[in-house]
This record gives C-alpha cells, sequence and structure tokens, in this order.
C-alpha cells in the first residue's frame, strides 16, 4: 500500500528545545491514524509539519511524494492535497458557511461560482449541515463550526486530512456530531493523521495508534496496544481506563 | 451685513471651506493609497521591508506638518517645478496621513488572528489572495472607527496648508478679516464651518465604535 506520509527520524527544535528527536512512523493509503500522548509530546508539532505550517530541522519527511526537509517545497500545492482541520475551527467570520466552504475552490482550483455552489452543497450535506448554508459561523454552534470547518477541508478533496485535536474545544455533547462525521471519512476511505485525546475514539476509528512521549514515538501498533500497553509510559497515560 | 460681515464675504469664506473639502480629500486618498501598503509591510513584511516602512513612519510623525509643507512646496521649487500651493500641500497632507493610517492600519490588521492566516494558508490561498479575501475584510470591521476619528484629524490639520498660501478655510477666513477688521465673528464664522465638517466625522466614529462593540459582546 503506498505511503501518503513517512516519518524518519524526524528532528525539530525551537531554538534550544528540540521538540521532535527523531520521530519515525508511516500513514498509508486510506489508513486512519492516531497520534495520542500527553501535551508537550510533540504530536501536534508532528501534524503541522506534514503541511508544512512547521519547518524540519533534521530527518526525513515524506508526504504525498514530496520531501519536506529538503525545504524548497511548493506548499500551495502541497496544500491542495492536504487538508487540515483545526481545534479552534478557524472558520472566516466575515464569511457565511457557504462562503467559507467556496472560496479556496474558486480563488485556487478556479472553479466557477455555480460548481462551487453546487460543491458546496455537497460536502455540507456530507456532514450534516445542508439546511445552514447561508449562516454566518457565530451563528452556529461549535460543534455545527467544526464540522463546517471539515466540509471546508473537504471541498478542496484532498488526498490527506490531518485533525488537530478537533474536539478539544468543544463541550461534550457537541464532540459525538464531529466524531461521528470524522468517521463516516474514514469509512469513506479517507487518509487520515488524527491528534486526539478521545481514546476510545481513537480505539473505534483507527487503523494504527501511535503514542508520542517526550519527542519519540515510544509505541505504536493496532488500537489493541492501549488495553495492552508494553511501554511503561504509555502504561501510565491510558491509566486504568482501558 | 451682519455684526460686520456682508453675504459676499461669507460666500468668499464658504470658498475656502469647499477647498479645504477638497485639500482634506486629497490627503485622505493618498494617505491611503500610501498607508495600505505602509500597513501590510510593517505587518507582514521581511526585517527589511519593516524596517524601511518604520523609517518612513518615524520620519513623518516627527515632522511638523506646516514644516513638511514648507519642505515640499520649495523643495520642488528648487527642483525647477512650479507647482500650485494645492499639489505640494496635497502631496503634503498625504506624507502625514500616510504615516499615521499606516500606524492604524497595521495595528487593525493585527488584531485579526494569526489563525485566520494559517487557516487561509492551509487552504492554499496565496499571500494577496489570503490578504484581500480573509485578512483585510476582517481588519477593515475594526479600522473604521479610528480611520473616520482621523479623518477628523485631517480636515484640521489641512488648515496648516495657509503657510503655503493655499487657499483654505483659515486662508480665506484671513483675507476677510483683513478686509473687515472683525477678528472675532470671523474666526467664530470659520470655526464654526471647521466643526460642521468635523463634528458629523466624530459622531460617525463613535456611532460605529458602540455598534462594533455590541457585535463583539454578542
Amino acid at each position: 500500500m503506498e505511503e501518503v506520509v513517512r516519518f524518519e527520524g524526524l528532528v525539530k527544535s525551537y531554538g534550544a528545545a528540540q521538540v521532535l528527536r527523531g520521530v519515525s512512523f508511516s500513514v498509508h493509503a486510506g489508513e486512519v491514524v492516531a497520534l495520542i500522548g500527553r501535551s508537550g509530546s510533540g504530536k501536534t508539532t508532528a501534524l503541522r509539519c506534514v503541511n508544512g505550517l512547521e519547518s524540519v530541522n533534521g530527518g526525513q519527511l515524506h508526504v504525498c511524494g514530496r520531501a519536506m526537509h529538503k525545504g524548497n517545497i511548493n506548499l500551495a500545492e502541497l496544500r491542495k492535497e492536504v487538508g487540515i482541520v483545526f481545534q479552534s475551527y478557524n472558520l472566516f467570520p466575515h464569511l457565511t458557511v457557504q462562503e467559507n466552504i467556496m472560496l479556496a475552490p474558486r480563488k485556487v482550483k478556479g472553479l466557477a461560482k455555480g460548481e462551487a455552489q453546487d460543491l458546496a452543497a455537497h460536502v455540507l450535506t456530507q456532514v450534516g449541515l445542508g439546511d445552514r448554508t447561508n449562516y454566518y459561523p457565530e451563528q452556529l454552534s461549535g460543534g455545527q463550526q467544526q464540522r463546517v470547518a471539515i466540509a471546508r477541508s473537504l471541498a478542496m478533496q484532498p488526498r490527506l486530512m490531518l485533525f488537530d485535536e478537533v474536539t478539544s474545544a468543544l463541550d461534550p455533547e457537541l464532540t459525538g456530531e464531529v466524531l461521528k462525521v470524522i468517521e463516516d471519512l474514514a469509512k469513506d476511505g479517507m487518509t487520515m493523521l488524527l491528534v486526539t485525546h478521545e481514546m476510545s475514539f481513537a480505539r473505534s476509528v483507527a487503523d494504527k495508534i501511535v503514542f508520542m512521549h517526550e519527542g519519540l514515538v515510544c509505541e505504536s501498533g493496532p488500537p489493541s496496544i492501549l488495553s495492552n500497553p508494553k511501554t511503561p509510559e504509555l502504561k501510565q497515560f491510558v491509566g486504568n481506563g482501558f | 451685513m451682519f455684526l460686520g460681515i456682508s453675504v459676499d464675504h461669507l460666500i468668499f469664506i464658504l470658498r475656502g471651506a469647499g477647498w479645504t473639502l477638497v485639500l482634506s480629500g486629497m490627503g485622505f486618498i493618498g494617505g491611503t493609497l500610501v498607508g495600505l501598503p505602509l500597513a501590510l509591510a510593517r505587518a507582514r513584511g521581511g526585517w527589511m521591508v519593516r524596517s524601511g516602512a518604520g523609517a518612513y513612519i518615524q520620519l513623518m510623525q516627527g515632522i511638523p506638518l506646516p514644516v513638511l509643507m514648507f519642505v515640499i512646496y520649495f523643495g520642488i521649487s528648487i527642483a525647477g517645478f512650479d507647482v500650485p500651493a494645492l499639489v505640494a500641500a496635497a502631496l503634503a497632507m498625504t506624507a502625514y496621513s500616510s504615516a499615521y493610517l499606516g500606524e492604524i492600519w497595521k495595528g487593525c490588521i493585527q488584531a485579526v488572528p494569526r489563525t485566520q492566516w494559517e487557516a487561509a494558508e492551509c487552504l492554499a490561498l496565496k499571500p494577496l489572495q489570503r490578504a484581500v479575501y480573509v485578512i483585510l475584510p476582517q481588519a477593515a470591521r475594526v479600522a473604521i472607527a479610528p480611520t473616520v476619528s482621523f479623518l477628523v484629524q485631517i480636515v484640521k490639520n489641512s488648515s496648516y496648508a495657509v503657510v503655503i498660501g493655499f487657499f483654505d478655510l483659515t486662508y480665506s477666513a484671513r483675507v476677510v478679516n483683513n478686509s473687515t477688521f472683525k477678528p472675532f465673528v470671523v474666526f467664530t464664522i470659520a470655526a464654526m464651518l471647521y466643526f460642521a465638517i468635523c463634528y458629523p466625522l466624530s459622531a460617525l466614529s463613535y456611532k460605529i465604535e458602540k455598534r462594533m462593540s455590541r457585535t463583539i459582546e454578542s
């Protein structure tokens, strides 16, 4: 199976502090990989390296056939293939839901207005918000805004989607609706890399769990490692819940 | 005759007021054309661009406007060109406004959360597209109140153009005073006319600010 993302001994530092100290793992086409770990373990930094939001200081990182560590990547081209959804949704407040979704397809891919509207309607229905086309973000709940953010990314028809703790800012009752959308995307075969704290979700949806600790991949494997952790760090992280 | 001032005198002063509006408008438009790139340079430019823009702003904010008008007016004529006072005054007002508007707008651009830039970037939008479709519309909302407020300053400071002989409201009032010798009446009329121009702008800025803060709270 094709490797969409391959970390090989990736090193990333902020000044003197080494946040990633040799991270190695891969994501294959159609796979859902959950990246878990304590705050500060480097999981969000690793995710952000994938779409070029963070630069690489050492080691290798291959994303969609591009060598990110070489440093001369056309990021705009990469981001047409790699979508990202943020913890704080980051919808554009001055645009309606439909306009939020249509902006990039029209301006980056050159879609005509009618085509873009159809595309927006399609992805909005996919996330269960087909009737909210002309709402402004502030009129929606957190869960709805996050689903719009997912739809906005989907509209660019990416090969790979990155999720950065997308339910962490939501009230518990709103988390479910977002997780359902992500689960549906997984069923449809989208290649995904998720940073998440939702252990039960990771367990049910992910094909592979990668547990990071202090800038390194401490343990990885199928979701069963959550109930049978081998390393003491993962044992401690998972606690008694599983 | 009203308090020693005839209708003709009043009309003369009103003509001056008209030119004040023209100069203020030119100063604002010029200030916008130069100030907006300055603001973008200061908010998002690299080190060199930021320092260059910063130096220009420091310079323009450190020179009194009447002196700036003198320098530009006489500088141009030394260079061999003969320009009317309006042109020199408009150039000086442009230099002056662009420095202040640039700083105001830089602040408004920086008020837009960094996460908005990131989200736009991650949708593969090019830098100019990010600025035009995502950042500037949001910055503009915050910018309206302080910009309208500064417009009031532009109108008042346009009166400095009198030093290079530009026929604005202040100049026309002085001329009428020189012929009627009724300084209190004449300059009170001038003051009232300035107020009539500036007050609606201030009131507008205040209303906009109130409406903005209500929106943010809700």
